[in-house]
């Protein structure tokens, strides 16, 4: 056996060759460096088409554009690809995008109006396993079905390359999340020739999961000022190192690793020991360790909302179910948004810069006010709405997640502690109900079986509709979402679909601003924060810009000695 | 010998098929399924039931079983729910790193655990003796996740002489023919890249040998306790044998059968994966990623991986029996 294993191991010896690359040394481009950056997860697949999670949208962001993006810093839409913002027809249907005429992909093949149109047309046409919700939820959830999904409806028309450098665009419908929402990655564009040579809509897999092609996995091939080098999935490590010929400013680094660090405590250290330069998911409570020991924490602006869902208990089997039936009367729901004090969990759980929130989405969405109903923290108040409403030691099934850490929810347990004791000092009787995250705390709340619950949301875009959309429109079955009692609201409903289908920008933002007026008298949940998540880096490390959607641009970094 | 390792193999059978049974019925009593793990607080109803629907998961569970057992009987596990690639390849890429962790740390746990053991029974009742029963009392029950903290805040961040996470500093580009990071650099003459992979192991190695040696410790010293006063030592003794003698050849070679089962039990343990030990030192091995595939709920890589596990469990078990026969001839395996 040990013979075998010898002889085994001298085989493997002759065929095993160093690959490594030698350096060249030529000294014509200065050297940028290489920055490390600790991830919390590998990115799943490298086709933005596929991607839909923050770590994969991070490396996908440094390797790709989209016609549109957002200027660092802020959730503004800006031109990407295109060179200006697109021109809207009157009826709000038709969206002209010009377009950049210096750019080429990766690969060397030329970006212009065709290409664009062969994207739009790719993401139409998915067929089977990649018309997976899995697979593709941002076209989906964006643009609705596929060309050969008839009886889902479809929000894009067609694209036509009117001349070399302008794309027109087509919709079936106007909706406030077109064009904002061709800001997300997954709506970046891939050079047409990649796609087909390495048959990036062949995803297989129908019986268990999808199985991504080679371009997914091996040649994302982009227009952005990083391209990939290399994705060593042993050692948890992605590469991607500067395009010089960028279109635009070239990127300062030479090359960027991205090494996944799953645990928190994990990656500051490993910060702290120089092994890597930054690190994104700081923990609120590292914040001024960091600082002291002369790290730079780079908050971003807050871009989420955190709520306590309540249940009115609307849908069919909410009382077998054991739902409290008093959440129904608003009363009962504004004592509860009395009882909360915003100010206490703002101050005491909550990282800096955090602010208590009037409405469910932050104040640089388009369409935020300060003409709400405000309910101020009001103990009295609270009880006195209480007795009114014959409730006085009504029992609230409280739901909240037990293993997790949200940008909008650092300490689940230690907001509950804090809404819990408020609520008992107004007069409720508490039964708190833990549970882990996903699926268990999910699956839950989304059926509704929570009286009262902790959750948030981080925007995608800037677009109202993305926030109080999401959480109170209509959903299936005409009715609203499980997690505040199914209730069906018949003129909120009607005015979201005026507000999203308004193609005026100015009176579409009026119209969300009347929205929010209208959803805090209805009440159907408490607004509570807006919580600023952050990055760290070392010292050494300059030039990023923490963007609010999360969305930073690497080409801007530098080291210095 | 050849029919015992041909019974023992034959004796896999049952044993994989009566776990794929238990391991499918149990994964799918998980509350939640694939469909709202994947899509998180994103997911509409809409779309967890198209998700069911594509993966089937909406036939009945003997359907779904009978699937998954023609799949698997032409070693096809199908492919992971997280990574979209073959259940198998997530496999064969990660093993490799918990082979090489395992390895390190059960070698650490020997190479100390004897002979401290040794020692602790040679001077019974003494300093050494207690010392090494309160040091094995602190390996078992100390938290592996706060072990790693203290290891890697002592000699990562403030000594900074190991690497405290990874497998291998990604800045080496070295090349990886067989996935054994530290056996690849010799192979390739990439001897730093070796070095560096070896380095890496040294950290979450002794992590997570503190238990296998707490209990080798505790083992090797009740059982030589138990041989230095059989009476052959006695006899070997009073005819006047080298002391090294009676120690090498009576009492260390007798007293290591039971600590040949444990080292045995352990390595098959510690081969099944590491969960908490891979996580903190984001070392990528199986057991974390066993770890994140029951948060996704994905099926695939649990059933694949645990199936594949089991048989490497068993493999090591019949090589320690094979090792009985080398450690002790009156062992007789029949």
């Amino acid at each position: 056996m040990l013979a075998t294993g010898l002889v085994a191991v001298l085989a493997a010896s002759a065929c095993a060759e160093s690959d490594r690359e030698e350096p060249t040394g030529d000294g014509d481009t200065p050297s940028g460096g290489t920055l490390i950056f600790g991830a919390a997860g590998d990115p799943k697949v490298l086709d933005p088409a596929f991607a839909s999670d923050g770590e994969t949208f991070r490396v996908l962001r440094q390797i790709y554009e989209g016609l549109l993006t957002t200027e660092p810093g802020s959730a503004n839409l800006v031109p990407g690809l295109a060179s200006d913002l697109p021109e809207v027809s009157e009826d709000g249907l038709t969206y002209t995008f010009p377009l950049r005429e210096d750019v080429v992909f990766h690969d060397g093949t030329d970006f212009n109006a065709e290409a664009v149109c062969f994207n739009f047309d790719r993401w139409l046409n998915f067929s089977g396993t990649a018309q997976n919700p899995g697979v593709t939820p941002y076209w989906q959830d964006v643009f609705g079905g596929f060309a050969d999904t008839p009886d889902t409806p479809n929000i894009y028309n067609s694209c036509e390359a009117t001349d070399e450098f302008t794309a027109e665009i087509t919709m079936n419908v106007v909706t406030s999340r077109f064009p904002a929402a061709l800001s997300l990655p997954s709506f970046s564009i891939s050079s047409p020739a990649a796609l087909e040579e390495f048959e990036a809509d062949n995803v297989t897999g129908s019986g268990d999961a999808p199985t991504y092609p080679e371009y997914a996995m091996e040649h994302p091939t982009g227009t952005g000022p990083f391209k990939l080098d290399n994705w060593d999935l042993a050692n948890g490590a992605i590469t991607i190192v500067r395009n010089d010929d960028y279109w635009g400013e070239t990127a300062i680094l030479d090359e960027i690793i991205f090494r996944t660090i799953p645990d928190g405590n994990t990656r500051k250290q490993e910060l702290e020991a120089g092994e890597i330069d930054g690190y994104d998911l700081v923990a609120p409570g590292d914040y001024t360790d960091l600082e002291d020991n002369g790290f730079d924490v780079l908050p971003r602006d807050a871009f989420n909302i955190l709520y306590l869902g309540m249940n009115q208990g609307a849908w069919e089997g909410a009382a077998a179910a054991g739902i409290n039936p008093a959440l129904a009367d608003i009363r009962v729901r504004q004592a509860i948004a009395h009882a909360v004090d915003k100010e206490s969990i703002v101050s005491s759980q909550l990282p800096d810069g955090a602010e208590a929130a009037i409405e469910f989405m932050p104040p640089t969405v388009d369409g935020w006010t300060e003409d709400v109903t405000v309910y101020d923290y009001d103990p009295e108040r609270a009880r006195q709405l209480l007795e009114d409403a014959d409730a006085v030691g009504t029992t609230l099934k409280f739901y909240y997640p037990t293993d997790v850490s949200r940008p909008y929810m650092p300490d689940p347990g230690a907001i509950f502690e804090v809404i819990s004791q408020n609520l008992q000092d107004a007069g409720f009787a508490i039964e708190p109900v833990a549970l882990t995250w996903n699926p268990d705390y999910l699956e839950a709340t989304a059926n509704g079986l929570a009286d009262i619950h902790l959750l948030g949301w981080t925007g995608d875009y800037n677009d109202a509709y993305n926030f109080i959309g999401t959480f109170f429109d209509a959903k299936a079955g005409g009715i609203g979402k499980l997690d505040f009692g199914g209730y069906n609201n018949e003129e909120l409903f009607t005015a979201f679909a005026e507000a999203d289908s308004e193609p005026d920008p100015a009176v579409r933002t009026g119209l969300y601003e009347a929205l929010n007026a209208q959803i805090m008298d209805f009440l159907p949940a408490v607004p509570v924060s807006h919580s600023p998540p952050a990055l760290v880096v070392a010292d050494n490390v300059e030039g990023l810009v923490p963007s609010p959607l999360t969305s930073e641009d690497f080409s801007t970094v530098s080291l210095t000695s | 010998m050849l029919r015992f390792i041909a019974r023992r193999l034959l004796q896999l059978i049952p044993i994989l098929f009566g776990l794929s049974i238990l391991l499918f019925v149990w994964l799918r009593q998980l509350p939640g399924g694939p469909g709202r793990a994947l899509l998180g607080e994103r997911a509409t109803a809409e779309q967890i039931e198209a998700i069911n629907e594509q993966l089937g998961l909406n036939d009945s569970i003997f359907v779904q079983y009978w699937r998954f057992l023609s799949r698997v009987l032409q070693f096809n596990f199908g492919t992971s729910i997280q990574t979209g690639r073959p259940v198998t390849t997530e496999f064969f890429q990660r093993f490799p790193g918990t082979v090489e962790l395992t390895l390190f740390a059960i070698a650490f746990a020997i190479i100390l655990g004897i002979p401290l053991g040794y020692l602790a029974a040679r001077r019974h009742g003494g300093f050494l003796d207690s010392a090494s029963v309160v040091a094995s009392l602190l390996g078992v029950t100390i938290p592996v996740f706060f072990l790693a903290y203290l290891l890697r805040f002592g000699f990562a961040v403030e000594l900074g002489w190991l690497p405290g996470s990874g497998r291998q500093d990604v800045r080496l580009d070295a090349t990886h023919p067989t996935g054994f990071f530290v056996l690849d650099g010799v192979l390739t003459r990439e001897y730093d890249a070796a070095l560096d992979a070896f380095l890496h192991l040294v950290l979450p190695g002794i992590a997570l040998g503190t238990i296998p040696l707490a209990i080798i410790v505790r083992i090797t010293r009740a059982s030589v306790l138990d041989v230095i006063n059989e009476d052959y030592v006695r006899t070997a003794e009073s005819k006047g044998l080298a002391t090294s003698t009676i120690r090498r050849r009576h009492i260390l070679r007798n007293a290591m059968l039971p600590v040949a089962t444990t080292i045995g039990l352990q390595t098959g343990l510690l081969l099944s994966g590491a969960v908490l030990t891979e996580t903190v030192f984001a070392f990528g091995g199986v057991g974390s990623f066993i770890a994140d595939a029951i948060g996704q709920r994905d099926y695939a890589v649990l059933q694949g991986f645990i199936l594949i596990l089991a048989v490497v469990y068993v493999l090591v078990n019949l090589l320690v029996d094979i090792s009985y026969g080398l450690i002790d001839p009156r062992v007789r395996v029949r």
